[in-house]
């Protein structure tokens, strides 16, 4: 991993730590109540501060994804040179598109 | 020679390091899976409802709560990777460590008991 890919891994964990524990109080209260895809949808529908959470949440975890994944694949899988840029980048805009993708299923009204 | 090289794989540290990683890679496999599921409220309020009753077999709620450890252990190893590398060193990093994992399982069983 180069200074580059290091520095991006490190600073998007360091966003998703409060992203990922209000996604967890959300996931523990969606788990007590039951909530239905209309009592999600009403939270979310329209809302900018969702909208912005969970857009900043998934490109924050698209990118850390896949340079985590190009980690192991290197380590563990010997994968090297271009094969390892077509695999960070393959994943990283498959992972940011289909997850803007559900952001915008539950927040465009 | 082929154990000597092996022994620290009884470490907490090296079992904390390779749960982190491994945990990792689990959720770049479940991601796509979690963002086309939700995706599914493209289709109308309707397709995500039967999708969301589907979750409530006893099952998904087990894989739920797989799915609850991993992301816990995964923030805990992450936390504990950016203090060790811009915090100075403190010593107990193998009880920290244990005690990382043990509060991933315990997360995870609270969920189960929230949610069935």
């Amino acid at each position: 991993m180069n200074v580059r890919l290091y520095a991006l891994q490190r600073a998007t964990a360091l966003v998703m730590v409060p992203l990922v524990l209000l996604h967890i109080a959300v996931i523990f209260y969606a788990a007590r109540v039951g909530l239905s895809a209309a009592d999600i949808l009403a939270r979310t529908r329209g809302s900018i501060g969702w909208a912005t959470f969970y857009a900043v949440f998934v490109l924050a975890a698209a990118t850390h994804g896949a340079i985590g994944v190009r980690s192991v694949a290197a380590d563990w899988a010997g994968v090297r040179g271009g094969k390892l840029d077509i695999l960070t980048w393959g994943l990283g805009m498959i992972l940011a598109a289909l997850g803007l993708r559900a952001v915008a299923a539950v927040v465009l009204p | 020679m082929r154990q000597r090289t092996r022994g620290h794989r009884q470490s907490a540290l090296w079992i904390a390091a390779m749960l982190h990683r491994l945990s990792g890679v689990a959720l770049a496999c479940f991601l796509p899976l979690h963002f086309l599921a939700l995706g599914l409220a493209i289709d109308g309020e309707a397709r995500l409802d039967r999708f969301l009753r589907w979750t409530s077999n006893p099952m998904v709620k087990l894989a739920e709560t797989g799915l609850v450890f991993l992301l816990v252990i995964h923030l805990l190893g992450g936390i504990r990777v950016l203090v060790i590398e811009n915090l100075p060193w403190r010593d107990g990093q193998k009880a920290l460590a244990t005690v990382a994992i043990a509060a991933a399982a315990v997360a995870a069983i609270a969920f189960l008991v929230r949610a069935t």
